[in-house]
């Protein structure tokens, strides 16, 4: 699953969120559930400190997980604690799954989403 | 998908017999599940007149079920009315309307005719996506409301025009969902700013007249009781609350309603629906950790200090989160959940 993550690319700069340190190992946690299903908790550091992009870096792994995750699973994403100024605003957002799906539907907005999360090869 | 069915309602006889470990009332009897579709199912409304269930799924057309016999058929598909996700229909009081919000910021009024629905008109000026509409049970007033933060009141008159009657902005954020009281003309809406506003018509206009705090996150959806005197309010927070309308008699002075009991710690994830029974007054709750929930109140406690006990649970009711539930409002212990999985399941829970 850190595989999953470690692909996407941050929607400013060419680089992948792990290769940036948006994201690691060690911010990934998994409870299990029930039989076959786990909770994942991603929490994540944006470089800046910028609202939207956190927000979006958040969405992209929102998108990324619900797809290529292959079992089931239950999904939690933050910002780590002290590493923004509106944390909780974003988590918010971010774990709102009807804001997420309202979201990916606006164009611009799906199309930044699909050019991080798609693989080269893809 | 006949075939699939059966197999499914048989292993689910076995699987709830097995389970069945509710020390009172309920038996549970899976009587089908079907899936025709791609995606999640976010919202179901049962029919208020007729054995007619209206789903969504997330994608811009309307699915009308009926029931035939033993199964249920999807008899209209309403297309090309959206260009967005539509999140909520609501049938009107009489059964001959369908309200239809959407993702793309309008509501579409359906007309039922022989043959199927007609588009009647396109309500416009919210400023992003819809989250839920309303018929008030007069059908004369619906409500709807939005990420923009506000709640429209819209007055219908004998020739099926619509007109805007008041644009309220007492929310501070996306507001999830509007409810109207069943038998005085009181608005409640719930929002992601965590609080529920109570809605009252001076003058023409319409305006909040009291704000319900208690919930510590977004409140997803709201539900009457028979009477009008209890809500029920469910929440990211993963509680259920009763509210109670403790206003003066007479009506005058200022509306007040208090927390009257929090369903604590039954949940495991956000709690996306509740619907309250007219007819039995079971609660039902739609949960994110894929289950569907049934609370009764316990009728010798007191009115003001109500106890709310667990009655039924269906622990994977389905294989994902559960969107909704309704009751149907006219056949006692029927109701129908719907799933991120794609599914809708139709439920009996019977006394023993």
């Amino acid at each position: 699953m850190e595989d999953v993550i470690r692909s996407i690319r941050d929607p400013e700069k060419p680089n992948t969120l792990e290769e940036l340190e948006v994201v690691t190992e060690k911010c990934v946690e998994v409870q299990q559930l029930g039989d076959e299903e786990f909770l994942i908790i991603i929490r994540f550091s944006p470089t800046v400190p910028h609202c939207s992009l956190a927000t979006l870096i958040g969405l992209c792994l929102q998108v990324k997980l619900q797809r290529c995750l292959p079992f089931k699973h239950k999904l939690e994403i933050y910002i780590s604690e002290g590493t923004h100024s509106t944390e909780e605003d974003i988590n918010k957002q971010i774990n709102d799954k009807e804001r997420v799906a309202a979201a990916m539907e606006n164009p611009n907005l799906r199309e930044i989403v699909e050019q991080c999360v798609t693989e080269p090869d893809d | 998908m006949r075939n699939n069915t059966t197999t499914r309602i048989s292993e689910c006889f076995c699987w709830i017999s097995s389970t069945f470990d509710c020390d009172n009332i309920w038996t549970k009897i899976l009587i089908d599940l079907f899936k025709d579709h791609e995606g999640s199912v976010v919202f179901s409304a049962e029919a208020e007149c007729t054995s007619r269930l209206s789903l969504l799924v997330r994608d811009k057309a309307i699915r009308i079920w009926a029931q035939e016999g033993d199964t249920w058929v999807c008899k209209s598909v309403l297309e090309d009315g959206h260009q967005r996700t539509v999140r909520k229909v609501a049938w009107s009081p009489c059964g001959n309307y369908l309200a239809s919000a959407s993702f793309d910021a309008t509501t579409t009024i359906w007309k039922k005719r022989n043959d199927g629905f007609e588009s009647l008109t396109v309500l416009e000026g919210h400023e992003n996506e819809v989250k839920c509409v309303a018929w008030a049970p007069s059908g004369n007033l619906l409500a709807t409301c939005s990420r923009d933060k506000s709640v429209w009141v819209w007055e219908v008159d004998e020739e099926d025009e619509y007109e805007c009657v008041t644009v309220i902005n007492s929310h501070t954020q996306d507001v999830k969902h509007v409810a109207w009281h069943p038998t005085q003309e009181l608005l409640a809406s719930a929002s992601y700013d965590n609080n529920i506003c109570i809605y009252k018509e001076d003058d023409d206009d319409w305006e909040c007249r009291v704000t319900l705090e208690g919930h510590e996150s977004t409140v997803w959806s709201l539900a009457f009781d028979v009477t009008g005197k209890r809500l029920a309010s469910c929440s990211d927070d993963r509680t259920v609350k009763i509210w109670k309308d403790c206003s003066p008699e007479d009506g005058q002075g200022d509306l007040s309603w208090k927390c009257i009991c929090t369903l604590s710690g039954y949940h495991g994830r956000t709690v996306y629906d509740v619907s309250w029974c007219r007819l039995t007054g079971a609660l039902a709750t739609a949960c994110g950790d894929d289950s569907v929930r049934i609370f009764k109140d316990d009728e010798a406690a007191d009115p003001d200090q109500p106890v709310f006990s667990l009655t039924a649970q269906v622990a994977k009711a389905h294989d994902q989160d559960v969107n909704c539930v309704a009751w149907n409002p006219k056949e006692a212990g029927l109701l129908a959940s719907c799933s991120d999985n794609g599914e809708i399941a139709i439920w009996r829970f019977q006394e023993n």
